[in-house]
């Protein structure tokens, strides 16, 4: 379903962030990319999202090259893709249930949708009675969650985890973790980025490890090993 | 697309309200720049009333020879009356002359004297000539020389004096006078004008520099460029709605209080009368300034966090 085609990615300043990256992921996996700071993982999941450019090399989802689609089609494109990161990028101004039903109101949902969709996902993390709270008045991990019902809210082929548990306590790291699982067992294909050797071992799941940009492991049931 | 439009709307407000700091300062700053523009529009009303006045004070009059036919001065007088330059004629006779003279010098025994002691009026007959701009006054000045309406049956000329000469250095220091008043009214209008909507610009800007964090989430998130960039321009619009609304509404006491001073100072205009006679245009040219300011500024401000 997602393919990195021999991508390398350089920036101005002639730093190379990615080198000659090719793999591919299929439907329904659950993959773990661990390295350390500056290996590359953030800047893969950049590619991934068109944020940025590949130097050379190409990445494909479903078949199509995601660095050639035009504004309107990026927009559904990533319509299909969830997101969740290590600081959340919560809308300030908006109340948990509001940050999820613009996620909606941007995919063009109805109103009758929004009101019954809205209230599943907070159920399904958790978190239905902070529904109208801000989030400078959620914790951490309550913010996180919020995080992850926006992103799995228009029910994304993807979701892509950039460090969700970075900022977070071991009991909340395992609760979003828990949640990540779940979602994957429903069938969403999940990619989740990590320093957290903990997370990995109790995983056993799919593990890439990179280094100066490289892919230098990748097992299929992997551990933490750097 | 309705139910977008809808959407951004609702936002728009929710925004609105919920950064009121934002907002306050916003439509005030733009509230003081509809303020200035307001302000230039009633002090070039002023000025031109009052250039008006003067203008209308200056007039050319062309002295007829004293045996000349009131008949054919009648005659100059239609063709003059014919040109486009001529914005009104007025015809003094003779006797009307010596009347007016007489009038005026009604204290002054000596000239009524010499007057008396002459037998007979001296005085000659006249056409007052006002013209529509005062530079007109040379080209009137050359058709009473030259044309056949100012010629008597023998071909002589009728006319025995236009005083334009006695009256150009006045006429011409005059335009120039009001020339550079215009001009620099001009000038220092464009100024304050593009002052003032470069810090609207530059305001607003502020305003949605603070939002340019929640402009990436929403990209993230997959939310289209014009529905991002909707509510921001809709809350542009809302500021120069009620900043216009409010410079409007200030202007109000503000030309009354103002009238009375402004009749005596700038001549037969009055700052309230001109107002209410005036506050279709003048509300229009606020409105209409006020929501192109608010949704121009914040369309480019957001444009600035949507690139890729």
């Amino acid at each position: 379903m997602i393919y990195f085609d021999n991508v390398s990615k350089y920036y101005a300043d002639k730093s190379i962030a990615l080198r000659e990256i090719t793999l591919s992921i299929a439907p329904g996996e659950f993959v773990s990319v661990v390295g350390h700071s500056g290996a590359g993982k953030t800047t893969l999941l950049k590619l991934l999202l068109a944020e940025e450019r590949p130097t050379e090399g190409a990445v494909y989802f479903q078949s199509t090259d995601v660095h050639r689609l035009k504004r309107t089609h990026l927009t559904r494109y990533r319509q299909k893709m969830g997101t969740v990161f290590q600081d959340f990028r919560l809308l300030p101004n908006r109340t948990a249930y509001e940050n999820i039903a613009f996620a909606m109101e941007a995919a063009g949902r109805v109103d009758e949708e929004i009101a019954s969709d809205v209230p599943y996902v907070l159920d399904l993390v958790d978190l239905r009675e902070k529904m109208w709270n801000f989030p400078n008045e959620l914790s951490g991990g309550e913010r996180q969650r919020v995080a992850i019902a926006r992103a799995i809210v228009n029910q994304p082929d993807v979701i892509i985890a950039d460090e969700p548990t970075g900022n977070l306590d071991p009991i909340n790291t395992y609760e979003i973790v828990q949640i990540l699982k779940k979602i994957n067992d429903l069938g969403t294909t999940v990619i989740l980025t990590t320093h957290n050797k903990g997370v990995i071992d109790s995983l056993g799941r799919r593990v890439i490890t990179m280094d100066s940009g490289k892919v230098v492991r990748d097992d299929a049931s992997g551990r933490y090993v750097l | 697309m309705f139910l977008s439009f809808r959407r951004i709307v609702k936002t728009g407000f929710i925004n609105f309200w919920r950064n009121g700091f934002v907002s306050i300062s916003s439509v005030v700053v733009m509230t003081i720049t509809l303020f200035v523009i307001g302000s230039l529009i009633f002090l070039d009303a002023m000025l031109d009333a009052s250039l008006g006045l003067l203008r209308d004070k200056v007039d050319v009059n062309a002295y007829f020879v004293i045996d000349a036919p009131e008949e054919s001065i009648q005659n100059v007088k239609q063709a003059l009356e014919g040109l486009p330059e001529v914005a009104a004629v007025m015809f003094t006779s003779r006797e009307e002359a010596y009347e007016q003279f007489k009038e005026r010098h009604k204290e002054d025994q000596i000239e009524l004297q010499a007057l008396n002691e002459l037998g007979e009026n001296p005085l000659l007959a006249s056409l007052s000539i006002k013209a529509k701009d005062p530079s007109y006054y040379e080209r009137i000045d050359t058709f009473l020389q030259s044309d056949q309406s100012t010629l008597s049956s023998e071909g002589s000329s009728l006319v025995y004096n236009v005083n334009f000469n006695d009256n150009k250095a006045a006429i011409e220091k005059l335009q120039q006078v009001i020339g550079g008043i215009e001009l620099f009214g001009l000038v220092v209008s464009i100024a304050l004008i593009t002052v003032s909507i470069v810090i609207v610009f530059n305001t607003i800007r502020m305003a949605i520099y603070i939002s340019r964090e929640e402009i990436a989430v929403m990209r993230l998130v997959g939310a289209s460029d014009a529905y991002i960039r909707g509510p921001f321009v809709f809350e542009g619009i809302m500021y120069g709605v009620i900043a216009a609304l409010l410079t409007l509404v200030s202007f109000y006491p503000l030309a009354l209080w103002l009238g009375p001073a402004t009749q005596d100072f700038f001549g037969n205009i009055n700052l309230f009368t001109y107002y209410t006679a005036h506050f279709g245009p003048i509300f229009l040219i606020i409105m209409l300034t006020g929501v192109l300011l608010g949704a121009i500024s914040s369309f480019l401000a957001v444009k600035k966090y949507l690139r890729t």
